[in-house]
């Protein structure tokens, strides 16, 4: 960006004439409003767990693709968990889950390739005040750099900690689905990467379907542990267009067992809020007149 | 890999990784396959999706225990007895597949009355002479009792390498004789019972420290996917291969392969899973020292090789495929020396220079330490850290005059004379180093073999950056400069030199694949070096359509015969094609596969004797008998108009030696080899000994150890005594996260972030005894090294019950050193170098330490490079800004 703006004073020093044309041909252009890109059908991610080898090709695939930079060497002795948790780096995470009792040979390694879950309807959307965080075509949720003015409401509203504020620009940062690849009719990276069919990526209706056949195939194979987080709406809480097949509570996974949507709490806040000003007010008048006697 | 030379005739993978998808069950043992080849292991858990029970029998639960229906722990070292066990229930309990037994297999042959099993003999065979601590040919007595006397083949222990041929064995007799009644007590399977007899399920739980209930189910669950209707898969890697006994794991695994009729048919077979993209590839067209390309012996004093003659009279096989030797030497030599080879000359053969002795790495590094070697090329090659004891790998660079290190990056191997654990002093090494840049694969052109045998081209996407060449770039231009030094020479030994054929200039200026031309010069046509593997006619230059039309006149050239077919003519590379076949999942046009686009070898057994397929579920290849032809979804791996009637006479040579119904055409008598009168040096049945270093004893014989191992007692190489000082066992594995010893994963942040630190993995129980913290710091040690590393307490490792006493076992990966963005202990500090009789291996797979919590003293001091500007935050070029790559704008 700074290059951007050095580029333009240069400019405006070069060919004082030329940069005020622009100038003007830019104003006019930001009243001009291009056709939204039409609507596709809509997209997102299933995440069969039971598939997942725990290789961290998603994470790798992503970063490459999208030139995010490594969130530092930290060996945090997390089972094989490095990275730790999604952030405005790292947009694919593989926990990793022990589950061993102390005697005997029998246990379990869980794994799971977590990401943006793409709500259905998202809180980071709801509550974005400059209109930065938007649906795109695909119906997937996206941050468009170039509005987001870093105020991080959105950080606090995603129940899942997917979104984060990067410490150089500023802006919250979060996985795109790959938006740019979509465009080109290409499969979004980590999904590509994966090489065991654990991300699946496509139409969500579809996957919805396919999820819930999956489901019913592991049951049948005796798996009865295996259910979907997120493809229903639950509670006060959409479906999720990137959704996860697991086979424990979701807060083995440090998923949120029911999410919260904060916008549903406003007008209980907001009334709360009121009728706590009324009483404090209420009360203070009181005092005061108690203390005018 | 003479395990699988031996039983089956060819040292390789004997199917593919895509026909897993078709097992009932798959056993991995010696095998982290979803860590250390995940993108190949898709197949397994599509064959798991399928309804396959997959099992993973290991010391330590990884990634691939927990995609595993079933996970068995067993201590490092211990699976010839875990093995041998399986080998005893399928007897005992009649589980063999006795038409396949008796058909494809020796299991009816006759062994010599003189035989001595190392059931007789606490431990050891009969032949065994103590003092050169060897099978000596002369006194050895493992042959078939219609053979005269000890075969040829089988060499004396100081000729430590083995030709192919050797390892497929020699008969004088191709019919031997056999009793089909299997009343002859010395019917090779009724040796097997005798020889396997007291590895009970309880003896097998009281060496690997496993429960008789989970041998028995793992045994059981074999067994019952296994049949007409069904297969199971068996797949190792270098966890199988690096004991001092792991030729003769691999063989005990091709006997329960054998016996229960699972080679060479769908779903089932023997998977050598290859550690290296193309190391297949490089024992194919070797980097060895003791093989020729095609896995033609290469010559040795030792063995007599005087000429050619005397060469082909010592390793040409009468009968079965190798009896075409002659024509893939003479094709060989004059591929190599062209128009100078000529059948006056012997076609070149006296220049190429005689073994003499062990070159194998190993060996050569021991010469190395004592100042025996003036130089070195290394190409991909880290032996500062990735070799078996790394501290002597790095005392023998020390010696050397000069060394030549080709890269990536300043690896362990180019920076030992200025860092590293012994802090060593620049100004007392007098090694000149030179560091070469190397090219990526996307940089270069060329092709990768891998595990399946499939050679896959792959073009040139960019040109390499500044100095970086490609290794085919210096090898050509080496060559050049060296012809031209050696140019005039009269001295036989540079004859082979100056004669070498080394013609691979590019026609035309190179261009890439967006049309620019390429600014490397110099740099070679690869794909002329394919067309001289492939083969062609020396009148014409006519590329061989298949290894078929190579003859023994002179009138052929052939670089590598088990390649031909790979460019069968002008412009059709078919190492190139990536043609999928719809509904046909062999994808006979992607890629090639050695030999003759073979998917899967053996498959001759896919069919029974009379050629119909053994059931419809497991049908792939069969005779057609109105075509009489064999037909499939492959290409057989047999005469393809032969008829399964046809049967060979005792004085056949040859192919017309192999009867109808013999589908291992590499062998002799054209079948699996249960028992090895031949091609092992170290028995002709695996049997149990424990690693050379253990806390326990050998439960089933006298002989403790393997007595054919050779131990180095060099300086820095000392062996861990069996006492009590070393009482935990050690194991080393891969990360999915790194490679190797990280020339290529430790220098690039992405793969950093994902494992920085070397770790070592402990249970619970080893923790609380002695003290360590899990994120702490440890020290392991033992006779050779001591390194420190974090500690990662894990329910993942158990105590084992071994011999009514409790064992401890630890798992390091081995990917750290001092050179990279990381750094930390080296795993290979602590590993020794050893040799065993056949291919000169060494045992990382199981030794001995201890360990204490706490940190090195004094501090070894290990600073990481700092992390390099990857990715760069330069723009994409090319690329208008809104289109730039999301993470650019951070």
């Amino acid at each position: 960006m700074s290059e951007h703006l050095r580029q333009l004073k240069q400019q405006l020093v070069d060919d004082p004439a030329g940069f005020v044309t622009n100038f003007a041909s830019d104003l006019i252009d930001s009243f001009e409003f291009p056709a939204a890109p039409a609507e596709q059908e809509e997209t997102g991610f299933f995440t069969d767990t039971t598939l997942c080898i725990g290789c961290k090709a998603c994470e790798v695939a992503c970063k490459q693709w999208n030139q995010l930079p490594a969130d530092g060497f930290n060996w945090t002795g997390h089972s094989y968990d490095n990275t730790v948790a999604l952030s405005d780096t790292t947009w694919r995470h593989v926990a990793f889950i022990e589950q061993f009792d102390s005697v005997g040979h029998a246990g379990r390694w869980l794994m799971m390739s977590d990401v943006c879950k793409h709500c259905e309807l998202a809180p980071c959307v709801e509550v974005c005040p400059t209109g930065a965080l938007i649906y795109n075509e695909f119906g997937n949720v996206y941050v468009q750099q170039d509005i987001c003015n870093g105020c991080a409401n959105c950080v606090v509203a995603c129940p899942f900690g997917v979104l984060s504020r990067n410490k150089e620009d500023g802006r919250a940062h979060k996985c795109t689905l790959c938006y740019d690849r979509q465009k080109d009719n290409l499969v979004p990276a980590c999904a590509k990467a994966c090489p065991t069919e654990s991300i699946k990526f496509g139409n969500v209706a579809q996957l919805r379907e396919d999820a819930s056949n999956r489901v019913k195939e592991l049951h049948e194979r005796g798996e009865t542990d295996a259910y979907l987080y997120g493809a229903d709406p639950g509670g006060e809480y959409s479906a999720l267009n990137s959704f996860f097949l697991l086979k424990d509570k979701p807060r083995v996974y440090n998923l949120p067992e029911s999410p919260r949507r904060p916008t549903v709490h406003l007008k209980r806040n907001y009334l709360f809020s009121f009728a706590a000003s009324l009483a404090l007010t209420a009360a203070s008048a009181f005092f005061f007149r108690s203390a005018d006697r | 890999m003479p395990g699988l030379g031996a039983s089956l005739g060819r040292g390789a993978a004997t199917s593919f990784q895509e026909d897993m998808q078709n097992a009932d069950c798959i056993l991995f043992m010696g095998s982290n396959m979803a860590e250390a080849h995940p993108v190949g292991f898709r197949f397994p858990m599509m064959a798991r999706e399928r309804g396959a029970k997959l099992i993973h029998v290991d010391p330590h639960f990884s990634r691939t225990s927990a995609m595993c229906n079933k996970y068995v722990p067993i201590r490092a070292g211990s699976d010839i007895a875990f093995l041998g066990g399986m080998i005893r229930y399928i007897l005992e309990n009649d589980r063999w597949f006795h038409e396949y037994v008796m058909a494809y297999t020796n299991a009816a042959t006759i062994i010599n009355e003189e035989y001595e099993d190392a059931e007789d003999l606490e431990g050891i065979f009969q032949g065994f002479d103590a003092e050169r601590q060897s099978y000596v040919p002369e006194a050895l007595k493992w042959h078939y009792a219609s053979e005269a006397g000890q075969s040829k083949t089988h060499a004396a222990e100081d000729v430590k390498a083995q030709s192919f041929s050797e390892r497929a064995g020699h008969l004088e007799n191709p019919r031997p004789e056999v009793d089909f009644t299997l009343q002859n007590p010395r019917c090779v399977i009724n040796i097997l019972r005798r020889h396997y007899q007291r590895y009970t399920p309880e003896m097998v739980a009281a060496i690997c420290g496993c429960t008789v209930e989970e041998f028995l189910d793992v045994a059981q669950t074999v067994c019952e996917n296994s049949g007409r209707e069904r297969t199971t898969c068996i797949t190792y890697a270098v966890g199988w291969t690096q004991h001092s006994t792991g030729v003769q794991i691999i063989r005990a695994a091709s006997i329960v392969q054998l016996l229960l009729g699972n080679i060479g048919r769908p779903g089932g077979g023997i998977m050598a899973m290859r550690g290296h993209a193309s190391i297949q590839g490089s024992t194919d067209v070797p980097t060895l020292y003791e093989l020729l390309p095609g896995y033609l012996a290469q010559p040795s004093s030792i063995r007599g090789h005087d000429d050619l003659q005397t060469y082909f009279d010592n390793e040409v096989i009468k009968t079965g495929y190798w009896a075409n030797l002659p024509k893939f030497m003479i094709s060989l030599l004059k591929a190599w020396y062209g128009d100078a080879a000529t059948k006056q000359n012997d076609y070149g053969f006296g220049w190429i220079p005689r073994l003499d002795g062990n070159y194998s790495q190993l060996a050569s590094f021991v010469r190395m330490a004592e100042g025996k070697i003036q130089g070195l090329y290394l190409f991909g090659q880290n032996p500062a850290a990735g070799a078996p004891n790394g501290k002597l790998n790095r005392e023998a660079l020390k010696k050397l005059k000069w060394l030549v290190v080709r890269d990536w990056f300043e690896i362990e191997t180019a920076s030992y004379w200025y860092k590293g654990p012994e802090n060593p002093d620049p100004s007392t090494i007098g090694t000149e180093i030179f560091f070469m840049p190397a090219a990526g694969s996307p940089e270069k052109e060329g092709t990768f073999t891998n595990t399946q045998r499939l050679i896959q081209w792959h073009d040139k996407a960019i040109d390499p950056p500044a100095d970086c060449r490609s290794d085919a770039w210096f090898v050509y231009n080496l060559g050049k400069r060296l012809k031209k030094l050696y140019a005039g020479s009269t001295r036989l030994r540079d004859q082979g030199l100056l004669n070498l054929t080394w013609d691979y200039e590019s026609e035309q200026p190179q261009h890439l694949p967006d049309g620019s031309l390429s600014k490397i010069e110099g740099e070679p046509e690869v794909e002329k070096i394919l067309k001289e593997l492939n083969g062609y006619t020396v009148a014409d230059g006519r590329p061989v359509r298949d290894f078929n039309e190579l003859k023994d006149d002179g009138s052929t050239a052939a670089g590598c015969w088990i390649y031909s077919g790979v460019y069968p003519e002008e412009h059709n590379n078919r190492a190139r094609s990536r043609r999928t076949t719809p509904g046909v999942y062999t994808s006979p046009e992607w890629g090639f596969a050695w030999p003759h686009n073979r998917r899967m070898m053996y498959n001759r057994c896919s069919a029974d004797p009379q050629g119909k397929p053994w059931s419809e579920r497991k049908k792939y290849i069969w005779w057609d008998e109105e075509k009489k032809k064999w037909t499939g979804v492959d290409v057989p791996d047999f005469e393809s108009e032969k008829s399964p009637h046809y049967r060979a006479s005792s004085d056949d040579t040859g192919m017309a030696a192999i009867s109808g119904d013999a589908p291992f055409i590499m062998k002799p008598d054209g079948r699996g080899w249960l028992f090895a009168p031949t091609g092992v040096k170290d028995g002709p049945l695996p049997t149990h000994y424990e690693p050379l270093e253990s806390p326990v004893a050998n439960l089933l014989y006298k002989q403790r150890e393997s007595p054919t191992v050779e131990c180095y007692d060099v300086p820095l190489n000392a062996k861990n005594p069996a006492d009590s000082e070393y009482p935990i066992v050690a194991t080393t594995y891969r990360l999915t996260e790194h490679y190797l010893s990280g020339p290529m994963s430790r220098f690039n942040s992405w793969l950093n972030e994902l494992q920085p630190a070397m770790f070592v993995e402990i249970s619970h129980e080893l923790a609380n005894e002695k003290g360590i913290e899990h994120g702490g710091w440890l020290v392991v040690w033992n006779a050779r090294a001591a390194i420190e590393a974090r500690a990662l307490v894990t329910g993942r490792l158990m105590p084992l019950h071994v011999d009514g006493r409790t064992l401890h076992q630890i798992g390091m990966p081995f990917h750290w050193g001092f050179a990279g963005e990381t750094v930390g202990g080296i795993a290979n500090d602590l590993t020794s170098i050893t040799a065993d009789a056949n291919v000169s291996m060494h045992e990382a797979k199981a030794f001995t330490v201890n360990l204490r919590a706490g940190r090195l003293d004094p501090a070894v001091a290990m600073e990481p490079n700092a992390p390099g500007l990857w990715p760069s935050r330069d723009p994409s070029p090319d690329t208008p800004e809104s289109d730039q790559p999301e993470g650019q704008a951070i």
